[in-house]
């Protein structure tokens, strides 16, 4: 296992990244949370353990240079398979192929080289950066822990370079980040992942602490530095409409599963999954078409308690016997799409667009 | 008697900190009629929320009204006492905050305070209150009332919540809520049902709403007109179509389209370049002078005022007919 991780470590370097290559392959992917009461207490009350299976075995890949994008509601488990794929969580089961090699539950040393290449924003940029540090000092503390640069004056050379690349100026390095606003911690966040010169970016709903026009500006940047670096991204967002924006390809989650992998052109213009209908159908319409929304039933079940079958059973319309009783597996449309849903397999669900239409297909209004 | 519900007047927020006075609100107008929706939208620290507190008289201190007023139904409320403003809070102003776990007594069941704001307001009997709590439990769409009534706030999930604090807001029939926030901390798919759910109860009341939120889809989906807030001023103001459609001050202008919406796949966002000025230095002039795209010599010598152009109105000096430029 170490002779593969240090011949990749080697072997792979960013001018050999091919597009269109995958890059990170998720199979099977689980973990599970243990949430029971204390090991007395359940004794005395003679309870059960709880068991939270905050990802429930995912599968997706992710090509060189694409934006992925993961997007659900909360407790659907996209921020856990975000921390699984940096290695802040270990798995339960399965594997995360970066490049070929298994990265799953990797001691920190062998994590080490490929730690490098996989950075992470996060989300609240308030959070996430060391109130008593220097701007200089966070985003040289990749530069120095990785050796990328020969001399302290190097390091230096290279934060300014950074902080030039994100819109911000060298002489920022001086200050500390309360000094900042939201928009430009999050610039900060981004030139600290940028300065291990890493491939793949995990970014962690990286613009919803931030106002629109600030979001504007970052989505922007997050463009054009992928454009200029060949970074790959794995995106992950509540908002529909930045996902849309951003990404090649969506993967829908609900508690646990991918309800559906699309494309991003064919999952907005032809969503399948009835999940995927309903979270389009729940966006404010700017364009006050005046379209009738589908009144959207129930909420999101307790996790820890999910229903049988297809977990979005109790909230769909189309829902039948074997929904309730058999997991439905994703499986391709045809066009690139993968949906897990009984209904689209046996073709009982109505193909309608929703998008740009007031019609809502037959029994979705219901 | 004015003929509009509620009439703010050139109102002005004021916080004295240790390095000087900040002036939070300067100078904001607007009036709510009867059964109508204002949206208030803008970036954080744009004093959305501020103008909302101040109406309902729930101005954290330091803050205070240093100037202006505020009429309600005729009569002035910004000057009032506590008791006497306490009055009128919840029987003739209603509020919904952002968080309905902080905005719920956690100690108590949710029929108990329910029946405490009816009882409070009213001269029901407890029995009558409660029975008023179960019927406001079942318009605002909780499914079991009867069992739900005696149930404490930590039971619900998050939208459940904000369907008990739509409920308390709305228990006595006041003739404006005031809304800051509402669906923010919801989750997309609950957020839309908060909103039908306020839309529908507002018609059905006649309930006229101050809905505050930064999410300008939210506003098009509700709002009948809409104010948009920039650095403690009201940047433009109008009914919500031709604000959403055909934006005039640069402002909403860069605000409507950094929103990314679904379908449009241009490459870029068009971004405001910047972020809002902080409060204690807020440019001469107009105070979007530095971000905007359009600023002439004027916009930074002088502040402008609202003016009329075609049903909205506009704080900026591209719409100056008499000026010297065009």
């Amino acid at each position: 296992m170490s002779e593969t991780a240090t011949a990749t470590h080697e072997t792979a370097t960013h001018d050999e990244l091919k597009p269109g290559v995958p890059i990170l392959e998720v199979k099977g992917l689980k973990r599970y949370f243990d949430v029971s009461a204390p090991w007395l207490n359940r004794v005395l009350e003679g309870q059960p353990k709880q068991i939270l299976k905050a990802v429930d075995g995912i599968d997706f890949e992710i090509k060189a240079g694409e934006t992925f994008s993961l997007v659900g509601e909360s407790g659907c488990g996209k921020s856990t398979v975000a921390k699984l794929i940096v290695g802040l969580h270990g798995p339960s089961s399965g594997s995360i192929e970066f490049e070929g090699m298994d990265i799953a539950g990797r001691s920190r040393k062998e994590m080490a080289p490929i730690r490098r290449r996989l950075q992470m924003i996060f989300q609240d940029p308030y959070a996430s950066l060391n109130p008593r540090w220097k701007v200089r000092d966070i985003i040289a503390e990749p530069i120095r822990a990785f050796d990328l640069a020969d001399s302290p004056d190097e390091v230096l050379e290279r934060v300014g370079q950074l902080l030039t690349q994100v819109g911000l100026s060298p002489a920022d390095g001086e200050k500390y980040p309360h000094e900042f606003s939201g928009g430009q911690r999050q610039r900060l966040s981004i030139a600290r992942a940028l300065a291990s010169e890493p491939d793949f970016l995990v970014c962690d709903e990286p613009t919803s602490a931030l106002d629109v026009s600030v979001q504007a500006q970052i989505l922007n940047l997050m463009r054009d530095l992928q454009k200029e670096l060949g970074l790959t991204y794995l995106f992950i967002s509540h908002n529909l409409a930045v996902v849309c924006h951003v990404s090649d390809r969506v993967g829908v989650m609900y508690l646990g599963r991918l309800a559906e992998v699309a494309p991003s052109d064919i999952l907005f213009s032809k969503p399948r999954h009835p999940y995927t209908r309903l979270l389009l159908d729940t966006i404010p319409d700017l364009e006050m078409s005046g379209r009738d929304r589908m009144p959207v039933a129930g909420e999101v079940p307790n996790p820890i308690n999910p229903p049988s079958g297809c977990a979005f059973h109790p909230r769909c319309p189309f829902a039948d016997d074997r929904c309730m009783s058999e997991r439905p597996e994703p499986k391709p449309t045809g066009d690139g799409a993968l949906v897990a849903c009984h209904g689209i397999e046996e073709g009982r669900i109505p193909d309608a667009p929703i998008i740009g239409k007031p019609a809502v297909p037959e029994g979705l209004g219901a | 008697m004015s003929k509009h519900l509620l009439e703010v007047k050139n109102l002005r927020i004021e916080f004295p900190t240790r390095k000087g006075l900040l002036t939070a609100i300067d100078d904001v107008s607007f009036h709510i009629d009867e059964g109508e929706v204002l949206g208030v939208v803008g970036e954080s620290g744009a004093g959305k929320s501020l103008t909302g507190a101040a109406i309902i008289g729930l101005l954290e201190p330091p803050g205070r009204v240093a100037g202006g007023e505020i009429v309600m139904n005729g009569r002035r409320i910004d000057n009032l006492g506590y008791e006497e403003m306490r009055k009128i809070r919840g029987r003739e102003i209603g509020a919904i905050f952002q968080d309905p776990l902080t905005s719920l007594n956690p100690l108590y069941t949710v029929g108990r305070q329910l029946t405490e704001t009816i009882m409070t307001h009213t001269d029901m009997t407890p029995t009558k209150a409660r029975e008023r709590a179960v019927e406001l439990l079942t318009e605002v769409g909780i499914p079991a009332p009867e069992k739900r009534v005696d149930q404490y706030p930590h039971q619900f999930s998050g939208g459940m919540r904000q369907r008990v604090v739509i409920a308390l807001a709305l228990c006595v029939n006041p003739k404006l809520v005031v809304a800051d926030e509402p669906t923010t901390a919801l989750d997309v798919s609950i957020q839309a049902q908060i909103i039908a759910l306020l839309k529908k109860l507002c018609r059905d009341h006649g309930t006229a709403v101050m809905l505050v939120t930064h999410d300008m889809g939210v506003i098009a989906e509700t709002a009948d007109r809409v104010a948009v807030m920039y650095a403690g001023r009201i940047a433009e103001i109008g009914p919500v179509r031709q604000v959403v459609k055909q934006a005039k001050h640069p402002y909403t202008e860069g605000l409507m389209g950094s929103i990314p919406v679904i379908g449009h796949t241009d490459e870029k966002l068009r971004q405001i370049e910047g972020s809002m000025p902080r409060l204690t230095n807020i440019p001469t002039g107009c105070a979007f002078n530095p971000r905007c795209p359009k600023a002439f010599d004027r916009c930074f010598k002088e502040r402008p005022d609202p003016i009329d152009v075609d049903g909205t109105e506009v704080a900026c000096w591209l719409y100056d007919k008499e000026a010297a430029h065009v």
